[in-house]
């Protein structure tokens, strides 16, 4: 059986979530599994539709316009994007926290297809116990 | 490393760290034993990271070559 990472996402904000979809790739690269749990502010960036508009976290401070442009500019595959191409080559499973889901009353079918289920945190806890690393983004 | 042709070449110029190596292992699994896979990267991470990771998964590292403007790295998949 393959070795596994844990992540959880917690800020919906763009520089988190893309080091918890690059540290996936290297997860992969190194053939591990990938379980992902997703809560709170990361989980609104999975709404179908109504995603709060891309913020960075505070740490970018006055540079975050800055990076924003080099971004776009560079065309930076998106964070779902790059989870998405992901799982064309190894395994990255995405839940969505159920405590929030329903604190927000957010069903399955208002997420994007890449979750692939709404689980509770013992069940991931109970999956982040059997890895070899878990991160909390 | 002339006379070792490529089976496949990725240009991943332009893409950054992790795509081109992502890029790579995503030939790799798809390949089979004895293809000879080249990757163009203009990324610095791609050329210390894709020899770490072919030399890791057990595969023969061909070569890394400085073209003009990017790299090549060459891999031979042995597994």
């Amino acid at each position: 059986m393959a070795e596994k990472t844990s992540i959880i996402l917690f800020s919906g904000a763009m520089d988190k979530l893309m080091a918890g979809s690059i540290i996936s790739s290297g997860a992969v690269a190194n053939g591990m599994d990938v379980d992902i749990f997703v809560t709170f502010w990361a989980l609104l960036q999975l709404k179908k539709n109504g995603r709060p508009a891309p913020t960075l976290s505070p740490d970018a401070g006055n540079m975050a316009g800055q990076i924003m442009q080099v971004m776009a500019e560079k065309k930076i595959p998106s964070w779902l994007d790059t989870l998405k191409k992901l799982q064309e080559i190894g395994t990255v499973n995405v839940y969505a926290c159920a405590m929030f889901a329903d604190l927000m009353g957010i069903k399955k079918n208002d997420l994007d297809p890449i979750v692939k289920d709404i689980i509770g945190v013992s069940q991931f806890v109970d999956m982040a116990r059997e890895s070899k690393m878990t991160l909390f983004l | 490393m002339e006379d070792v042709k490529p089976t496949k070449v990725i240009d991943a110029r332009g893409s950054y760290c992790p795509g081109p190596l992502m890029e790579l292992i995503k030939a790799y699994k798809q390949g089979k034993v004895g293809d000879v896979i080249s990757v163009y990267s203009s990324d610095e991470g791609t050329r210390k990271d894709a020899p770490a990771w072919i030399q890791k998964s057990g595969n023969e590292l061909v070569g890394v070559y400085t073209r003009d403007g990017y790299y090549e790295i060459v891999m031979k998949k042995v597994k």
